[in-house]
């Protein structure tokens, strides 16, 4: 079990940054930090696609690169994944945005003080 | 010809560059070119849909790379359905926002990103590409909710963007589950090889449930809704109205292509568990969201758990996926939108007139402003399932194929729903047409905070008042909610041909 484990260490920090990703969102009061959690979480989605692409001594697929007889990694869960972080960059910029705005609307960035704010609005 | 299946995304994205390069320079540019696009749109998926009709399905190799290497854009039946769909409502909308919406070149690009987005998801062919429509759709759509004046929007978009986000990754993650398993991500060539792994590995069913239950938390199917009813309530009436019209529609479109293209009927005859349970789940999302219905007071409210028990219909539909249910699924997802979205659009013009938001605020509203309380009230009924609407035609096609797919639950959970849909509606109407209008009820000291608010409300619609245009989109939607009823054999006939090929 752990020597399996300790074979697919990638997936195992995957799982690890996924539940970080998902604790801090849960649990911070802290928009700001939620928003940092929310990309843990995409970093590890993000590694579980690169880990599956690695093959044990492989080099990076280009061209002329290895030889002819060179085993290649895949390259196309890399060209997903630059796609997946642009995404995951919009999103945290427009997450930062929201927050800045609220900011300037409520002068907080905790949750509870947020609730308490509108509550009484 | 094919070409043409490229430019319903194509056209808004362009359309958003323009506007955005354009409005630096001069004001008031956005909505001119946002018509235009519009139409066009109208007019391009329009022809696809009659050319699928007359010659069947359409695939375009995107810069021609052949899949599954390459990505691809597929218009089926099923497909053109729902890109038309998206074109009329989004331009219907827009006639809406003349006048009422925000007016901005920049709130007019997102409008137009969000069309590139929801086109995308419905011509797509390919399940990462799935994914980054499913972002694009995502970010327009926290952008124009948190257009709204209040800071509130701003509050309820960022809860949205991260459970979003939330869901959207893990449908990605799911992707990645059935990339491992097969290497492939084109929706076609995943069924072949999803069927050559096994229906039974755990790796398949695992990704499975990690791309249904992530694209449900984009439909909102309950308890998965939690973002949807603030982020309805406090966006402008013109962007609830077209997100609540297309936005979860479209992502239950998707979560139906994941479900009949990518795993397939036999899929589900092999794993009758996971079967029984999304359509369980349906169920409980039907009966949840229409008691959260009958509580609220805020009509929009009302609205947006309304969308969490129709949808909730819609997905069990496609999980019971034979014929008629696929088809009654799809006819109610095509009425749901245009219903919504009109009732939507009817909340805004009611509350710009007479400044009524709330149940208890609509008492004697049909001798205040008649011709949208009328549309309101047909569009209500239709929602609640009377014939000959197409609320009652999809729902009556959902449990045909309920009972003959032996899902029993779906019979009496459906009636129980339409009786709930018309407690939470009936009490409207019954405020509408038959109730005093509050001058000197008793009630009328606890409505009076509401009256304040509603000459404010009144002031500032004094500025902006009703066009002809914003009242003629609300009439429009509700001749077409009725009209669509007798439409049960142009849906079959376009149908047809994806059904078999999907369902056999």
């Amino acid at each position: 079990m752990i020597d399996a484990l300790l074979a697919r260490y990638g997936y195992v920090a995957m799982v690890v940054l996924l539940a970080i990703g998902v604790y801090v969102m849960i649990r911070s009061p802290n928009l700001v930090k939620k928003v940092i959690g929310m990309n843990i979480f995409q970093t590890g989605i993000f590694l579980f696609f690169i880990s599956s692409a690695y093959v044990e001594d492989g080099v990076p697929a280009i061209v002329g690169h290895g030889g002819a007889e060179a085993t290649y990694v895949s390259p196309l869960p890399h060209v997903l994944i630059l796609t997946a972080i642009v995404v995951g960059v919009s999103l945290t910029a427009v997450a930062l945005s929201l927050i800045v705005r609220i900011y300037r609307e409520y002068g907080t960035l905790e949750e509870d003080t947020l609730r308490e704010v509108l509550a009484n609005e | 010809m094919s070409d043409l299946a490229v430019l319903p995304v194509a056209l808004p994205i362009v359309g958003a560059a323009l506007a955005i390069a354009v409005g630096i320079r001069f004001d008031r540019v956005g909505w001119p070119i946002a018509a235009v696009v519009a139409i066009g749109q109208v007019a391009v998926t329009a022809t696809l849909a009659w050319l699928v009709a007359t010659g069947g399905r359409i695939r375009y190799e995107l810069a021609g790379f052949a899949p599954p290497a390459g990505i691809e854009l597929v218009v089926d039946g099923l497909s053109a359905i729902v890109a038309l769909l998206v074109a009329v409502v989004a331009a219907g909308v827009l006639v809406y926002a003349r006048r009422a919406g925000p007016r901005s070149s920049a709130f007019y690009a997102e409008y137009l990103l969000l069309l590139a987005g929801l086109s995308g998801m419905a011509l797509t062919g390919d399940a990462f590409n799935l994914y980054v429509f499913l972002e694009i759709t995502g970010l327009a759509t926290y952008a124009l909710i948190a257009s709204g004046e209040s800071g509130r929007a701003a509050v309820a978009a960022l809860k949205y963007l991260i459970i979003g986000t939330v869901g959207a990754s893990i449908y990605l993650l799911g992707v990645g589950y059935a990339f491992i398993a097969t290497g492939t991500l084109n929706m076609i060539d995943l069924a072949d090889q999803l069927a050559a792994v096994g229906y039974d590995a755990t790796l398949v069913q695992a990704a499975f449930v990690l791309m249904v239950g992530g694209l449900a938390v984009k439909t909102a199917i309950y308890p998965l809704h939690v973002w949807q009813p603030d982020a309805y309530r406090f966006a402008p009436d013109s962007v609830s109205a077209y997100v609540a019209a297309l936005v979860s529609t479209v992502s239950a479109y998707a979560l139906a292509r994941t479900i009949l293209t990518v795993f397939t009927v036999e899929f589900l005859a092999a794993n009758p568990i996971l079967q029984t349970a999304v359509v369980w789940i349906a169920a409980l999302s039907v009966i949840a969201g229409s008691a959260l219905a009958v509580m609220q007071t805020e009509v929009k409210r009302m609205l947006a758990y309304s969308s969490v028990s129709q949808f909730g219909l819609v997905i069990a539909a496609f999980a019971i996926a034979n014929e008629t249910a696929v088809l009654g699924g799809t006819i109610h997802l095509v009425g749901h939108a245009i219903m919504k979205g009109g009732l939507f659009l009817a909340a805004g013009v009611i509350a710009l007139s007479t400044g009524a938001r709330t149940v208890d605020g609509y008492r004697g509203l049909a001798r205040r402003a008649p011709v949208p309380a009328v549309a309101f009230a047909v569009l209500a009924i239709a929602m609640v399932g009377v014939p000959p609407t197409v609320g009652f035609l999809g729902k009556w096609n959902i449990v045909l194929g309920a009972v003959e797919g032996g899902a029993w639950v779906v019979a009496p959970v459906l009636v129980s729903s339409a009786l709930l849909t018309l407690a939470y509606f009936g009490r409207l109407l019954e405020r509408m047409f038959v109730a005093e209008p509050l001058e000197d009820t008793a009630e009328a000291a606890v409505a009076e905070d509401t009256d304040v608010a509603a000459d404010g409300g009144v002031e500032s619609a004094d500025d902006r008042p009703v066009s002809l245009g914003m009242i003629g989109v609300v009439v429009l939607a509700a001749i077409l909610a009725v009209a669509l009823g007798f439409a049960g054999p142009i849906f079959e006939s376009l149908l047809e041909p994806t059904l078999e090929r999907v369902i056999v």
